[in-house]
């Protein structure tokens, strides 16, 4: 556990929360990321702006808080392979639209909510992203 | 605006590091707890002020609040979630940070990026095929 943040992790969890909060004040959405994006692939007349507006701010937060001096996390992927990096990427698209949410939808707006969608939701990403680290690293690996 | 603090939201909490993401996920390994608090967090702050904004008649800049009402917890949702969930184990990156890290310039996770909006457009097909299969 020597990597351990909990004040980092909790001070940017927060900043997550305000923003999940301001959009619902100002636009009466749920900050769910794969919702939003995902609303853009098939856009629907006067809905797209703020989802358009929503992921380039995304986008553009690393920037910010590293143009405000902010140190940079030191960014490692363990998945190297780009074949692995692929399906995580189909299954994490496809899985969150079938699913209608991911950490972000599910895991913070809709846990505060205790939505029982949300949570059954959470219950089931969270397993089946221990079971894979697991499998990964210490039945493949180990 | 919004967008661009819960990409600062994510960076500060290392949302972005997949190395910190798997380490969260490696239960049997050297764990580390941090994104527990990263959604205690956000859930935290949501659970105390959605409930004020929500008596309000309705959001500043739009009609109506659009809040999911369903409660039925159906195979559609578990699945999606649990699919997601392996792809979240295997890369260590969800949409959010993976939107998010696109200004980077990290090849990994522009070709994870890549696959998820292929994945996003794959649901949309599926979806579709499936709407006019009930519909005939």
């Amino acid at each position: 556990m020597e990597n351990f943040t909990p004040i980092s992790s909790l001070a940017g969890g927060m900043l997550i929360g305000v923003s999940a909060v301001l959009l619902m004040l100002l636009n009466g959405r749920i900050a769910g990321v794969s919702g939003i994006a995902g609303g853009l692939i098939a856009p629907v007349a006067g809905d797209w702006q703020w989802r358009l507006a929503f992921v380039l701010g995304l986008a553009a937060g690393p920037l910010v808080y590293g143009a405000l001096g902010g140190p940079m996390p030191d960014i490692q992927f363990p998945m190297a392979s780009p074949i692995g990096l692929i399906a995580a990427g189909l299954l994490a698209g496809f899985g969150t639209r079938l699913g209608s949410g991911c950490t972000s939808g599910h895991g913070v707006c809709g846990v505060s909510r205790l939505s029982a969608r949300s949570l059954a939701a959470t219950g089931a990403f969270m397993f089946t992203g221990f079971a894979t680290v697991y499998v990964i690293r210490h039945v493949i690996g180990g | 605006m919004v967008g661009i603090l819960f990409g600062i939201g994510l960076t500060l909490a290392q949302m972005v590091n997949p190395a910190k993401v798997l380490a969260f996920l490696d239960l049997a390994g050297n764990w580390d707890p941090s994104l527990a608090f990263v959604m205690a967090g956000g859930a935290g702050i949501a659970a105390i002020f959605y409930p004020i904004i929500l008596r309000r008649p309705r959001p500043l800049l739009a009609e109506k609040f659009q809040v999911p009402a369903r409660t039925d917890i159906d195979a559609r949702l578990m699945l999606g979630a649990s699919l997601f969930g392996i792809g979240w184990g295997l890369a260590g990156l969800c949409p959010g940070p993976a939107l998010a890290m696109l200004g980077l310039g990290y090849n990994s996770a522009m070709i994870f990026t890549a696959a998820m909006i292929a994945g996003f457009g794959a649901f949309e097909l599926y979806d579709r095929t499936l709407t006019k299969s009930k519909l005939a």
